[in-house]
C-alpha cells in the first residue's frame, strides 16, 4: 500500500470516486462517463470486490471492462443485464449510480434535462431527464464533478429538477423523502457530501493545496466542513497500476481541464 | 395468412393524429426505413413516444411530430440528438418529458390494460411540475404512501425493426438487448415490423434460437422486408450505427435549411436511393458494432 509519489489529479479523483462505493456490498454499480467507470472497476479491484458491474453495454462481468477497444482482451461474461432487467435492479433499490449533471443545488437536486426558464422552449435543451427521477427515488446515487463552479453548484435551483433531492417543496404531502439516498460528489477540488444538519452540504475533504475559500468561492450554496475534515488521499501504487489498466488509452487525461498533477505546484 | 407488406403499404394505414411507438434504443435498432417512409407521406400532427434517437429529431424537424414523449433523445456517440435540441429551442414541438422508466410503466400499463401503473418515479421532481396531467395516488394499505399513477401510454400503432421474419409475423429480434419491442408492441393497437430478413418460417428445433423473440405474432399487423432499413442506426448483428452518417445528420441541424438539404439528398428519393447514397448495402454491412 505504498502511496504514489507522482499522479495526476484525474488519477486522485478516481480514487477518491472509488471510495464512494465503498461498503456497497453486493450492489450493481454503474460509473457513467470515464471517470466513474474506472473508478468502480478500481474499487471492484482492490477493496470491494463483491460489487457487481456490467461491461457497459448489458452483460454482466466479474472482471471489470477497460475503456475503448480492447485489443486481444475478450471480456468473459457472467449474466445478462439487458434495460428491462436495468429498471428491475434500480427500482429494487440495489444499485449504486454515479452520473455526472450538468448542474447542482443545495438541496442535492441535479438537471441533465435543459438550460433556461421556459421548459416549453429551453435555452438549451440537454438529454432529458433520462433515468434520473428513477435512479434518484431508488438508489444510492454519487456524482462526479470535472469542474467545480458556480454554474455546476448553482446558489438557486436547478432549472430542471431532474434528479430528486431534499427540497420539500418538490414533494407532494405524503411522498417519501426518504427514498433519497446521496452518496458522495466528488469534484476537482474537492469530496462532499449532503449529510450535514437538515441534509446540508459538508466537505469530507479538499483536494492537496485546495483550500476551504476556494471551494466555497466556487460553490454556489453555503458549504459547511465535516468535523473530521481532511485532505483526500491520492492513489496508492497498486491502484495507479490498476487504473492504468482499466483506462489503456489513458482517456482520464482528457476529463480535467489541462490535466493538471495530483499535488499542486505552490503557487 | 400473410402480412407481408410494403412501407408504402404500412404508412397508408397510419392516420394524421395517431400516437406512435418507436422501437429500439437511442441509435440502436430503429426502424428508420418506416421513419424515412412517413417523412414522404402527407402524415402530420403525430405523437411519438419512444427511447429516443433520430427519429425525434427526423419527426421533429419536418414537422410530422405535435408531440414527442420520452425520457431522453439521444445518438449517444452524439449525446443530444441535434434536431430535436433544436425544434424543442425554437419551442416547435410539445414533449411529455418523464423518466424513461416512466416510459417503460406506461407502455407496460397500456398492454396490461389498466389505467395506470402506481410508481415512485417522478416524485420530488420537476416531473410532476412539466407535465401536470400527472396525478398522484394514495397507497389504499397501511403505509398510505403517495405515489405517481403513470397513465397507460396506448398506442395507435407501434414500429420495430427486426432481424428475421416470417409472414405469419413471427420475428426473431438478434443482439444482446431486446429493449422494450415487445412491451410496445403490446401497447399498441397495431404492430409494424420491418425485417433485415424475411423468410418462409423461422422455424427451428434449437429452443435456444428462439429466445429472441421478443412478442407474440398476435400483435404484428405488418411484416416489410427492409435490409438495412435500421440504417443509420445499429441492427444487431448485421450491422452498428453509421457514426460518418449521423455526423452528416447532425450537421445538417446547425445549417440553414439543413434539414430540407438532408431530406432532399437521402430521404425523398426512396429507400432504394438511399441504401445507394449512403455508401450501399456492402458498406453498411462492414460497419462495427459499438465497443463501449
Amino acid at each position: 500500500m505504498t502511496q504514489a509519489e507522482t499522479f495526476t489529479l484525474s488519477e486522485l479523483v478516481i480514487a477518491a470516486c472509488a471510495e464512494a462505493f465503498r461498503d456497497d456490498g453486493e450492489l450493481l454499480v454503474t460509473g457513467i462517463g470515464p471517470i466513474p467507470r474506472v473508478a468502480a472497476g478500481l474499487a471492484k479491484l482492490t477493496f470491494a470486490p463483491e460489487l457487481a458491474m456490467t461491461d457497459g453495454e448489458c452483460m454482466l462481468v466479474e472482471d471489470p471492462v477497460p475503456i475503448g477497444p480492447r485489443g486481444d482482451h475478450e471480456p468473459e461474461f457472467t449474466g445478462w443485464m439487458p434495460f428491462r432487467r436495468v429498471f428491475d435492479v434500480v427500482w429494487s433499490g440495489r444499485r449504486h449510480a454515479m452520473v455526472t449533471p450538468v448542474q447542482m443545488d443545495r438541496w442535492a437536486q441535479a438537471n441533465i434535462s435543459a438550460l433556461g426558464p421556459d421548459f416549453t422552449r429551453p435555452k438549451v435543451q440537454m438529454l432529458g431527464v433520462r433515468g434520473f427521477p428513477g435512479n434518484s427515488i431508488s438508489h444510492k446515487n454519487s456524482m462526479f464533478i470535472p469542474n467545480h463552479s458556480t454554474r455546476t453548484f448553482v446558489e438557486g435551483e436547478v432549472d430542471v429538477v431532474a434528479s430528486a433531492g431534499y427540497n420539500p417543496k418538490n414533494w407532494p404531502e405524503g411522498a417519501d423523502m426518504n427514498r433519497v439516498k446521496i452518496g458522495r460528489v466528488v469534484t476537482n477540488l474537492c469530496v462532499f457530501d449532503f449529510r450535514g444538519p437538515d441534509h446540508a452540504a459538508q466537505v469530507l475533504s479538499l483536494h492537496p493545496g485546495v483550500s476551504f475559500d476556494e471551494v466555497q468561492d466556487n460553490t454556489g450554496f453555503e458549504l459547511l466542513k465535516a468535523p473530521d475534515m481532511g485532505v483526500t488521499a491520492g492513489p496508492t501504487e497498486d491502484q495507479l497500476a490498476v487504473i492504468r489498466r482499466l483506462d489503456p488509452h489513458d482517456v482520464r487525461s482528457k476529463v480535467l481541464k489541462g490535466n493538471p498533477p495530483g499535488i499542486r505546484p505552490a503557487a | 395468412m400473410n402480412k407481408e407488406m410494403t412501407l408504402e403499404g404500412a404508412v397508408a394505414e397510419l392516420r394524421d393524429g395517431m400516437t406512435i411507438g418507436v422501437g429500439g434504443w437511442g441509435p440502436r435498432r430503429k426502424p428508420m426505413a418506416l421513419i424515412r417512409e412517413i417523412l414522404r407521406s402527407p402524415l402530420k400532427d403525430l405523437t411519438v413516444v419512444g427511447f429516443g434517437g433520430p427519429e425525434m429529431g427526423m419527426l421533429a424537424a419536418a414537422g410530422k411530430a405535435k408531440k414527442l414523449i420520452y425520457g431522453f433523445v439521444s445518438l449517444d456517440v452524439i449525446p443530444i440528438e441535434p434536431h430535436f435540441r433544436k425544434a424543442r429551442q425554437e419551442g416547435r414541438v410539445e414533449v411529455m418529458e418523464i423518466g424513461e422508466g416512466m416510459v417503460v410503466l406506461g407502455l407496460e400499463a397500456a398492454g396490461h390494460n389498466v389505467p395506470f401503473l402506481p410508481t415512485p418515479i417522478g416524485l420530488g421532481t420537476d416531473v410532476l411540475k412539466n407535465n401536470p396531467e400527472l396525478r398522484t395516488i394514495t397507497s389504499p394499505y397501511d403505509d398510505g404512501e403517495v405515489l405517481v399513477a403513470m397513465p397507460a401510454l396506448k398506442l395507435d400503432a407501434a414500429l420495430l425493426h427486426v432481424s428475421r421474419s416470417d409472414r405469419l409475423g413471427n420475428t426473431l429480434s438478434f443482439g444482446p438487448d431486446p429493449y422494450f419491442d415487445g412491451m410496445m408492441a403490446r401497447a399498441a393497437t397495431r404492430t409494424y415490423v420491418t425485417t433485415e430478413e424475411l423468410v418462409d418460417s423461422i422455424a427451428s428445433k434449437n429452443r435456444e434460437d428462439l429466445k429472441d423473440n421478443a412478442v407474440e405474432r398476435c400483435f404484428i399487423s405488418g411484416v416489410i422486408p427492409a435490409p438495412m432499413g435500421a440504417h443509420p442506426t445499429a441492427a444487431h448483428y448485421g450491422y452498428g450505427w453509421d457514426l460518418e452518417h449521423l455526423k452528416t445528420y447532425a450537421a445538417s441541424a446547425a445549417e440553414d435549411g439543413g434539414w430540407q438539404a438532408y431530406y432532399d439528398r437521402f430521404v425523398a428519393p426512396g429507400e432504394a436511393a438511399y441504401i445507394e447514397a449512403v455508401g450501399g448495402a456492402d458498406a453498411i454491412r462492414a460497419l462495427p458494432l459499438p465497443v463501449l
